[in-house]
């Protein structure tokens, strides 16, 4: 079968590539585009870790075609801090603020669920503000932790939402 | 798990999209949020020849109210659209709570309304509201259309009305009317992002002295389909408003219920679910009607 021409705008980034039109956006971001801060967890849609946004829409990529989002704005969490990406000398970079307080408030461990929930939390902090906890909580509905327990990752984005 | 392989279509108009369902019968399938289409391709549960898309298909995502019409939803409106709606929450709020308490962030911004009322799922957090509310489905065929009344839309676990070139286009909800209220109540195992063990809507009028002038109630997850309180219902026509009728009312729900033991909840505890959300949502129900 026939794979598709088609050109994804990523991170303010055009790539055009070449697809078959069943591979997810998650296979093509990590396996094609080596983008590989967005995470495969469950790819059923349970988990969270694959979360990114199309036209800043908190969506899961291992539910969404490749050949679906050609013509749509995705963001990865590399486009959060676009900065720290190219510069490997982490001294020197800007994180997003979120990406800040995960690091400050001890939100991560093993890191695996992270991208995932700092991408859930902006896309809450986008449409809320000032979240209430129980609001907070509601937003990572979608995200499951193995590790660092959800409190310290409320924490962090109820801190993230002050500094925003 | 990589998805199987299919031929993607992309049709821009509801004639094109129809056509191409006759074309191919038997080995295409539909994806609208794909929220469950996809998870049955990873799973091989389905494996058409052909997948459908029918996002660039205009003018299918609107979401509108007149008091003619009453309250039109699309079929590509997303479950978050429906949850935040200003129409929706003005002129069925139940249908935006119903919403909400479906799935994910992630997978109320991909999913709609329309894919969980035509996944035909018994346990559905958007049906039960949908049937008590006396919903239509609009089907179209392409150069036809066609109006299912919801009471007749579902025909088994994953099966509808719907024939093998229809497209569901819209849902229409009829005006409420005067001194009527709605409820949706949903349990489940955990209490956040579960699907039902049980769910209900109900919806009642009341008449000037606050009788129970028309009911529906629509029980979820404890059939092949959503199945009608209709004991219940006769039961309270007439009726006086009271925690004993409503009580009653329950009770002969969870007569009429056929619920199944799974890992969700086995088919006791189910029936007596029922019967409390029964109860609870036709207070709540009633309460709002008194005032509307
Ligand atoms: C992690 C996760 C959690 C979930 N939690 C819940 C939950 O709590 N409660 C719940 O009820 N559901 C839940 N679901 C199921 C699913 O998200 C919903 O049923 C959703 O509303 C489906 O909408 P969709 O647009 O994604 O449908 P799709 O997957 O695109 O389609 C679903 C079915 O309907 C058909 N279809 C869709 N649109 C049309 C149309 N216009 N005309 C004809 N046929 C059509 C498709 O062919 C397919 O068979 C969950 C799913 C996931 C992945
Ligand atoms: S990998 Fe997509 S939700 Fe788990
Ligand atoms: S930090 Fe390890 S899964 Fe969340």
């Amino acid at each position: 079968m026939k794979k598709e021409l088609i050109t994804l705008n990523i991170n303010g980034d055009d790539y055009e590539i070449a697809v078959y039109p069943w591979r997810t956006l998650n296979e093509v971001l990590r396996d094609q585009l080596h983008l590989t801060g967005t995470k495969l967890g469950c790819g059923t849609g349970d988990c969270g870790a694959c979360t990114v946004h199309i036209d800043d829409q908190s969506v899961s990529s291992c539910l969404t075609l490749a050949v679906e989002v050609e013509g749509h704005k995705i963001t990865t969490i590399e486009g959060l801090a676009p900065q720290a990406v190219a510069n490997s000398e982490l001294e020197n970079c800007e994180l997003n603020p979120i990406q800040e307080s995960f690091v400050n408030k001890g939100a991560i461990q093993c890191g695996f669920c992270t991208p995932g929930m700092i991408m859930s939390s902006k896309f809450l902090l986008d449409h809320t503000p000032n979240p209430s906890e129980a609001e907070i909580r509601a937003g990572l509905s979608g995200n499951l932790c193995r590790c660092t327990g959800y409190n310290k990752i409320v924490d962090a984005i109820a801190d993230a939402a002050e500094k925003i | 798990m990589s998805l199987p392989q299919f031929t993607f279509l992309m049709p821009t108009s509801l004639s094109e999209a129809c056509s191409l369902l006759e074309e191919h019968q038997g080995k295409i399938k539909i994806k609208a949020g794909g929220t469950d289409m996809i998870v049955r391709l990873s799973h091989r549960a389905v494996k058409p020849d052909f997948l459908m898309a029918l996002k660039k298909i205009p003018d299918l995502n609107q979401i509108s109210y007149s008091p003619e019409a009453g309250l039109n939803i699309g079929a590509l409106a997303l479950l978050r659209e429906v949850e935040i709606s200003p129409i929706v929450l003005e002129q069925a709020p139940m249908l935006a709570r119903a919403a909400r308490a479906t799935a994910t962030v992630q997978i109320r911004n991909m999913g709609t309304v329309m894919g969980n009322v035509c996944n035909a799922s018994p346990s559905a957090d958007n049906i039960p509201t949908l049937v008590a509310m006396n919903a239509v489905i609009v089907a179209s065929s392409g150069d036809q259309e066609r109006e299912i009344p919801i009471d007749e839309f579902f025909l088994g676990p994953g099966r509808s009305a719907l024939q093998a070139n229809e497209i569901a286009t819209a849902i229409k909800v009829p005006k409420v009317a005067a001194k009527t209220g709605v409820s949706y109540q949903k349990i489940s195992p955990r209490s956040k992002v579960d699907i039902a063990a049980v769910n209900i809507g109900a919806m009642i009028t009341l008449d000037k002295a606050n009788k129970c002038e028309a009911v529906r109630i629509s029980m979820g997850a404890v059939g092949p389909t959503p199945l009608r309180a209709k004991q219940a219902e006769k039961y309270l026509l007439g009726k006086e408003i009271t925690d004993e009728t409503l009580a009653e009312a329950g009770r002969l729900a969870a007569e009429d219920a056929s619920p199944i033991t799974d890992v969700r909840a086995n088919r006791e505890y189910r029936k007596l679910m029922v019967e409390v959300l029964t109860t609870r949502a036709l207070k709540e129900a009633s309460s709002l009607a008194v005032n509307y």
